[in-house]
């Protein structure tokens, strides 16, 4: 499948990739555009303004993703709760991770060459992050 | 410009490039205009006119103004958003020294309660200094055109926690 969204991605698109690839369709496929009218007809677009899969009663949209397709895994919950603060920084959620990793996915967005590699290079990170709220969500504390 | 605007901030963080918000909302249920005013209240606008307000335009604010607009627009309002230029530098510069004012104020707010707190006990001083952080955190994120306010106040809540204990050395000492 193929999936479009905005050019120059930050957090909530970072996160959402990572989400759609990992835990909806391990094939997908990403294009990235800078005018909406120029998402391709068989792509399914995210984070873009004006469709479904973008943001929705103050939810980001990897919490629109989550819903839309009934997704209930609480470790993916709690990441949507640290996208959501360093994506809108509305202080909806308690998430002390978010201002770290916002800062984080800036800095990098400044010193990788497209969007590809940014996806590439920080889907470890998302793997990591939901390894670690697993294990604390198996341990009822924070893990190591 | 009159001389009892806010002082000029000159050419200072001027690129001549906004992102202008131009909404409507129905005047009632009051519920999402008070949600929408306190959303560009955070993001520390520059209010041009009834429904339309600015910020210097990068990825972020153009960003939160788009999905503003999509919000605006579940809420059963109209909203779209500009990029712009003004016609002329003094234009900018005087909505550049409204938003400074205005930041100012509220640095200034940090900087007195830090000063108040400085005579109270340990544990809220030390209760203080995190509130305080915390909205330094908030003020710089809407801080476009940062005064001097901005590094007395930074310098007041370091003194303040200067004053206390840091957390860590706790288990140190009791070891020791």
């Amino acid at each position: 499948m193929r999936w479009a969204t905005r050019a120059s991605v930050h957090i909530d698109r970072v996160a959402c990739a990572w989400l759609i690839r990992r835990h909806l369709d391990p094939e997908a496929e990403f294009v990235f555009v800078d005018d909406p009218a120029t998402v391709p007809a068989d792509a399914i677009p995210f984070d873009m303004r004006g469709v479904d899969l973008g943001h929705h009663g103050g939810d980001c949209t990897f919490e629109t993703i989550l819903r839309r397709y009934e997704m209930a895994d609480p470790v993916l919950w709690k990441i949507a709760e640290i996208v959501h603060e360093a994506d809108l920084d509305d202080e909806r959620y308690d998430a002390p991770e978010a201002p770290g990793l916002d800062v984080m996915l800036r800095g990098l967005s400044m010193v990788l060459a497209d969007d590809h590699q940014m996806l590439e290079l920080t889907a470890p990170m998302f793997d990591g992050l939901y390894e670690y709220h697993r294990r604390g969500l198996l341990l009822d504390r924070p893990p190591a | 410009m009159t001389s009892t605007g806010p002082p000029d901030v000159g050419d200072a963080g001027l690129s001549g490039r906004w992102v202008l918000l131009a909404y409507r909302l129905p005047r009632e249920p009051s519920r999402p205009r008070i949600a929408v005013w306190r959303k560009l209240e955070r993001l520390g606008v520059a209010r041009l006119g009834d429904g339309l307000v600015a910020l210097p335009t990068d990825a972020r604010t153009r960003e939160h103004l788009d999905w503003l607009a999509d919000e605006i627009s579940e809420y059963g309002g109209t909203a779209t958003v500009w990029l712009a230029s003004p016609s002329t530098a003094g234009q900018e510069r005087h909505i550049a020294a409204t938003m400074r004012a205005a930041r100012a104020a509220e640095y200034q707010t940090v900087i007195t309660e830090a000063g108040v707190a400085a005579s109270a006990g340990e544990v809220e001083r030390a209760r203080v200094v995190r509130r305080l952080r915390g909205e330094l955190r908030r003020i710089a994120r809407r801080d476009f055109f940062p005064p001097p306010e901005r590094d007395r106040a930074r310098t007041a809540v370091q003194a303040l926690a200067d004053t206390v204990a840091p957390v860590d050395r706790e288990p140190e000492q009791e070891r020791a």
